[in-house]
């Protein structure tokens, strides 16, 4: 397949930070970053002041930024800790979103080479994804691969992909029982491969390593699914779980695909899952809920774009999920009031920055 | 939660067959020998059943030619193809084990990219051995896998898995392309070691190559009819993606399992890319109302064991494909030959493809 030229200033990485000093963050990041304009959303529950580094082309937003863009108070009570980062996602012009959790660094390929994280994520998102059949020899777009024997050539041109879901060496994003019952567990295994996740089927999407289509997809990605105890660690939290299963529903109503697999980030150590177990218990009880749930929402032929899709799903969360918890009822609102938002921010001027 | 312990894997040397279709010679065993001598050889000798195969010494084996399928299968051998690798499943229907390995005389062992020679068979049956996941897919491939599991957010109660009936491997340096491919790109050689197994879902169809394949033969065997190939059809090179297809309609039925991924075998001979187009011609045509037809096929609660729901399948492959050529109602005269011959020839397993709580959709 071709190579695939990165167009820089259509790319915006967009960084949560939940922990000040970002100096050795970004200078790990620095070989993969410096091309780019970054986006850092400070959560707005951090205290200090930001470290960073010079050497960058960033904007940098904070409470107050948020605030006086977010005004109803729900949403910016839900922009604080992972979730500061879909602020980012608002106020982004670009068309490809890559976003990082602020403990990861770069990983090393099996041949010692850095992964080149954006790059990688923009050629899963810019090649065509395969949903409706699925190909053996893993991303036929790949060099060195293509269809398989077999493969029928009506589905071979594949649909737009609109979101990419990297992994993660070292610590890889298990839940807290997962962790606890494994503490010496680290995932060493770098699997050279992109897949594409069949159409109707569902995965947990972590918001660790992700990249998307802000164009297509963009209000699809939405904070809305706090736990009553979410704290500051990936495992303390389900919201990208959730957000990442309403993502796979709209992509495969609008026929857009979901790729996972390359790139990979290494994740630093951090936390004590035996601690966490407390916190995330609700998260893990209310899968049991969520995945049916989603596993056979339909969207009517009338939601033709990201923000209808957001719009049918919330109204099916309120209906069928609401009366099962109040965390549903408010998560239903929480997208309804996310796409409002979005139209809002979209029909002004861009925000004035930091 | 998914296993820990790192126990070595069962040979499983009285369980498992190993099933290989040849025309030309065995030599290919001489590499596997360190693999493969425990295990029995089913050999099925397409073409000339006058030419003699010579297996090497050693191999505890029992081979047949078409003068034996005859003898063995009377007038229904019919639906046992000639002239092509698809008479492989006779191997199938006459094993008395548990487990079948199907490989193709132009494979070899495979190094990892630590030069260690790979153990395919190993690898299935580790495969085989441990649950499948087709209800929700884990973004670290295999949870059963020593060093992985399951990730954040993937519910609980579906961590049990469910019982693995096939298991697809992979292959190196000449990878499966179809003819129109391989003439595009008659160089293209697969050099990417992949280290990951995983389930395809279920709802999701795939290519299933019959080159490096194993499965558990009591769950799924009667679902593993290669069609009607070769020698007086007009289609060949189509055996192994229709039993696939047939497979993992059934798989989903019952709640089985399907892997795909390791182990990787190395696959040496590219065939003619010209005599492959003629073989597949129809079937580049065909797969395009083949795949609607699998995507949309649904079993009645009635289906509970492989076979009813093979004959289910059986009379939608007459009523819809029919329309498309006659080819599909001789191919569905077939499919019930097929079974027909299977439950004679597996009298003794009685009830043992039913499943325990009965499959339901």
């Amino acid at each position: 397949m071709a190579q695939v030229s990165i167009k820089d200033n259509e790319v915006d990485v967009v960084i949560g930070v939940l922990h000040a000093d970002m100096t050795s963050f970004m200078e790990e990041w620095r070989p993969v970053f410096s091309r780019f304009h970054l986006i850092i959303i400070k959560d707005p529950d951090l205290k200090d002041e930001l470290r960073i580094p010079e050497g960058f082309n960033l904007h940098v937003y904070t409470k107050s930024d948020i605030e006086r863009v977010v005004r109803p108070s729900s949403a910016s009570l839900l922009l604080s800790g992972y979730s500061c980062r879909y602020f980012g996602y608002l106020v982004s012009q670009k068309k490809y979103i890559i976003s990082i959790d602020d403990d990861c660094i770069p990983a090393r390929d099996s041949d010692g080479n850095l992964v080149d994280v954006v790059t990688q994520h923009v050629t899963n998102l810019t090649t065509p994804a395969t949903p409706f059949f699925f190909n053996t020899l893993y991303d036929p777009y790949r060099k060195g691969a293509d269809f398989v024997r077999g493969y029928p050539f009506s589905l071979r041109s594949g649909v737009t992909c609109a979101l990419s879901c990297g992994l993660w060496l070292n610590l890889a994003d298990y839940d807290a029982p997962t962790q606890a019952l494994k503490p010496g567990q680290r995932n060493s295994r770098y699997v050279d491969a992109v897949l594409t996740v069949p159409a109707k089927v569902m995965m947990p999407v972590s918001g660790i390593n992700i990249g998307f289509d802000r164009e297509m997809v963009g209000p699809a990605l939405l904070p809305a699914l706090r736990l009553a105890r979410e704290g500051n660690l990936r495992w303390e939290t389900v919201e990208d779980i959730w957000c990442g299963m309403c993502l796979k529903v709209v992509c495969d109503h609008l026929r857009l695909g979901v790729k996972s697999g390359l790139p990979y980030v290494w994740r630093k150590e951090r936390g004590d899952a035996i601690e966490s177990l407390q916190k995330e218990w609700e998260g893990v009880k209310l899968m049991e809920e969520v995945v049916p749930f989603f596993q056979s929402v339909r969207l009517s032929r009338a939601a033709v774009t990201a923000e209808d899709c957001v719009v049918e799903i919330a109204e099916a969360v309120k209906q069928r999920l609401g009366p099962l918890d109040p965390v549903f009822a408010r998560a239903a609102q929480a997208m309804v009031d996310w796409v409002k938002l979005w139209k809002v921010v979209r029909t002004q001027s861009p925000p004035s920055v930091a | 939660m998914a296993e820990t312990s790192v126990s070595p894997t069962p040979l499983l040397k009285d369980e498992l067959d190993i099933v290989i279709p040849t025309i030309r010679n065995l030599d290919f065993l001489e590499m596997w020998r360190p693999f493969f001598q425990p295990y029995h050889l089913i050999i099925v000798q397409d073409g000339d059943p006058s030419k003699v195969i010579k297996v090497p010494e050693g191999f505890d084996y029992e081979l047949y030619n078409r003068n034996d399928i005859n003898r063995i299968l009377g007038p229904k051998a019919s639906c046992i193809s000639f002239k092509d690798s698809a008479c492989r499943c006779f191997g199938y229907m006459v094993s008395k084990k548990k487990y079948i390995f199907t490989i193709d005389d132009d494979c070899f062992v495979a190094k990892d990219p630590s030069g260690k020679e790979i153990n395919a068979l190993e690898q299935h049956i580790k495969n085989l051995l441990t649950p499948s996941t087709p209800f929700f897919f884990n973004t670290l491939y295999d949870p059963y896998r020593e060093g992985a599991d399951f990730v954040r957010g993937y519910p609980f109660s579906l961590r049990e898995g469910v019982p693995t009936a096939v298991s697809h491997g992979l292959w190196l340096n000449i990878p499966d392309y179809d003819a129109p491919t391989q003439l595009v790109k008659p160089r293209e050689r697969n050099t990417r070691f992949v280290d990951a197994v995983l389930t395809i879902p279920k709802g999701t169809l795939f290519p299933m190559c019959g080159m490096n394949l194993a499965f558990n033969r009591e769950l799924i065997g009667p679902a593993m009819y290669f069609g009607l190939m070769g020698d007086g059809q007009p289609i060949g090179r189509y055996d192994d993606m229709w039993a696939g297809w047939c497979m993992k309609v059934i798989c989903d039925h019952l709640e089985l399992g399907v892997k795909t991924g390791l182990p990787y075998i190395w696959h040496s001979k590219a065939s003619n890319p010209f005599v492959n187009l003629k073989k597949e011609y129809k079937g580049i045509y065909w797969q395009e109302e083949l795949i609607p037809f699998f995507q949309a096929a649904t079993l009645t609660e009635e289906c509970t064991t492989v076979q009813k729901c093979y004959i289910e399948l059986s009379k939608q492959v007459r009523a819809k494909l029919g329309k498309v050529d006659d080819y599909f109602i001789k191919l569905a005269d077939a499919m019930l030959t097929w079974i027909e011959a299977w439950d004679e020839l597996n009298q003794a397993e009685g009830d043992s493809t039913e499943l325990p709580n009965g499959a339901k959709k």
